[in-house]
């Protein structure tokens, strides 16, 4: 290692010295981390080139960006034990709130700070079936038939899998009530209770359809996808594009379910971390979260199948691929990300319970 | 006062080296274990340990990790057996290939086994005709964990049996001895401590493995979720304390077994009269 970095580092500071002599007097060279979850590899590769140029451009400081990528939860965790994320890309609300909270750099109401929940684009969950759709598969219902054999990961591992649970309950709250404002009117309490019961009959059922909890949204993905099992697989709209276009072109179909939810990975700058680099690097990694909002990333972001907040700047065609659904919110069905991981992940949790021995 | 004399120099400074050494690598993480294990009130370390999905997990861990060690403790010595005794073509190449366990990442290994075991798989296939399923049950642990702890029981086993003096067997072989009673009371005896030794470590690795498992196990509630995977569980609920705790509790229960294992060793070095 060391062996490489001598001379790296000669080379990176002669350019360094090349760069000052040549470049505008306060120019400076910022480096920052971005911590993320699995899937939006692709996408910050191309983001991350875009934007150093743009930036550099713009202010004259030259930004380089490390990625890292990983399960959205381990990805949190390493940021609280200490990885030094300058900003964090992450599938969940909660996971960043956790951070928050457990090492006070960042402040309480980090998500007001962009514009969307501070979330750039968005996605949903739908399922995957196999080519012409052999055990007819349409909607939520379909899932829990006898014989049915669904693949979703564990939520108690897997962020992507608590999107998959949320959909199906909130499907079933839907269903029972009509109308999701109900849940807040104390009104229809009695009615609520009701429904909330047909939804923990409905998700029991389902997971007694799950022959495989994997432990991470890959790992579903590769047992669907590679060891050709189960029916349908509940995925990331994303993922399930890519799976759909890319990856094994003709082997599968994506059906959408008649309502699913508003998937909003947030993104935001890790005060505690970038403030340690100095006011470039705050400046730098702000620029960098809020250009997330311009045409030219939210073309990108659609292209790597994420819907983008601004669709307008987006091209058609890709546009194109995003099928019209109904998408309930988090906030709406649960009060929040708190409250949807209490009462359902938690141990003891609604979760846990469907695996109890009866 | 007079200091015991040691022929060989350097023991203050060895001692000290291993009591450094020793305390950085394993005694500090241990007692910070045990530290964030004391945020738990008593009450509350009870439940978390008692909970059902809790001992389950314990029960198919341990269960697991003790077949494979056994399959391991008799292929392995048949392999060692093989390979020091027999003449073979590309012997080299099979004794190199007895570690490719050690060297892999644990991860590729569950990867290939399972796909290798799947209903759908080559060997799997086989299986699911004969209405046995070997992956995303505990018999695609127990396969996983057979594959990690091979190298384990071959590599303690082999030094020994290359060390056994030939002449005794040719000594008990003109005394009239039948091949099973020379390899019962000849060849075996010595062997024990080592094969022990290779259990123990097949096993201990078994009990803590987590990559390969992982990707074979299916991981159901209750049938065959391993130790490991319910403390990272915990820790997607970011609950520390209670992940510690666990991690504790399988220390202790590994600790037992190991000290049992040992203690069997010495047992049996006495008995066959070696120090």
């Amino acid at each position: 290692m060391s062996l490489f970095r001598k001379p790296l580092l000669a080379f990176s500071a002669s350019v360094l010295l090349a760069a000052a002599v040549a470049g505008p007097a306060q120019a400076e060279d910022v480096s920052l981390l971005n911590v993320s979850y699995d899937p939006t590899r692709e996408f910050y590769q191309e983001y991350n080139k875009e934007f150093a140029d743009w930036y550099k451009a713009k202010s004259g400081d030259s930004v380089t960006i490390e990625q890292s990528h990983g399960g959205a939860g381990k990805q949190a965790r390493a940021v609280i034990d200490g990885l030094p994320a300058d900003v964090v890309t992450l599938a969940l609300a909660y996971d960043i709130s956790a951070i928050g909270e457990r090492t006070g750099k960042l402040p309480a109401d980090w998500q007001t700070r962009l514009p969307n929940n501070s979330a750039p684009y968005s996605s949903t969950i739908v399922f995957l079936v196999r080519k012409g759709n052999p055990k007819d598969i349409q909607d939520w219902d379909d899932l829990v038939k006898p014989g049915v054999e669904v693949i979703t990961p564990n939520p108690k591992t897997s962020g992507g899998a608590r999107w998959n649970y949320l959909a199906a309950w909130s499907y079933v709250l839907k269903k029972e009530l009509g109308d999701l404002s109900k849940l807040d009117n104390p009104e229809y309490a009695d009615e609520v209770k009701a429904a909330e019961k047909k939804a923990t009959e409905y998700v029991t059922k389902l997971y007694k359809n799950v022959p495989i909890l994997d432990s991470g949204a890959r790992g579903s993905t590769t047992t669907f996808v590679k060891r050709g099992l189960g029916d349908v697989l509940l995925a990331w709209e994303n993922e399930a594009l890519l799976a759909v276009n890319k990856l094994s072109k003709g082997e599968f179909d994506i059906v959408v379910p008649s309502i699913s939810i508003l998937a909003e990975p947030p993104v935001t700058v890790v005060n505690g971390n970038v403030e340690n680099k100095g006011a470039a690097a705050v400046e730098a990694a702000e620029a960098y979260l809020e250009y997330l909002y311009s045409p030219v990333a939210q073309k990108l972001a659609a292209k790597h199948y994420y819907r983008p907040v601004f669709g307008h700047f987006a091209n058609k065609e890709d546009l194109k691929r995003f099928p019209n659904v109904t998408r309930v919110t988090v906030q709406d069905v649960f009060g929040g990300w708190q409250n949807a991981q209490q009462t359902h992940f938690n141990d003891g949790g609604v979760f846990d319970a469907i695996y109890l021995p009866q | 006062m007079k200091r015991s004399f040691s022929i060989l120099p350097g023991f203050r400074l060895a001692s000290g080296i291993t009591l450094f050494y020793l305390s950085l690598l394993v005694l500090i993480p241990l007692c910070a274990l045990v530290w964030k294990t004391t945020e738990l009130s008593p009450g509350e370390l009870f439940a978390t340990l008692t909970n059902g999905r809790v001992l389950a997990s314990f029960r198919v861990s341990i269960l697991t990790a003790l077949a494979a060690a056994f399959i391991n403790l008799f292929l392995g010595f048949v392999i060692a057996w093989v390979l020091v005794r027999y003449p073979m073509p590309m012997k080299r190449l099979f004794d190199a290939v007895i570690d490719l366990p050690f060297a892999l990442p644990t991860a590729v290994a569950g990867i290939v086994l399972a796909a290798l075991y799947a209903p759908d798989g080559w060997i799997g296939s086989f299986f699911t005709e004969l209405g046995i399923r070997i992956a995303y049950t505990p018999l695609g642990i127990v396969v996983a964990l057979i594959f990690i702890g091979l190298p384990f029981v071959v590599r303690t086993v082999e030094p020994v049996l290359q060390d056994l003096d030939r002449q005794l067997e040719e000594a008990a072989q003109s005394l009239g001895a039948t091949p099973w009673t020379i390899f019962r009371r000849v060849l075996f005896p010595p062997l024990i401590p080592a094969l022990l030794t290779g259990f123990a470590l097949a096993f201990a690795r078994g009990l803590g493995e987590y990559g390969s498992v992982i990707f074979i196990a299916g991981n159901m509630p209750m049938v065959s979720e391993i130790v490991p995977l319910l403390i990272i569980t915990k820790l997607e609920q970011y609950d520390y304390a209670g992940a510690t705790a666990i991690g504790l509790m399988m220390l202790v229960v590994a600790f037992i077994m190991l000290l049992v294992i040992n203690m069997l060793q010495a047992w049996t070095r006495k008995r066959t009269g070696k120090l």
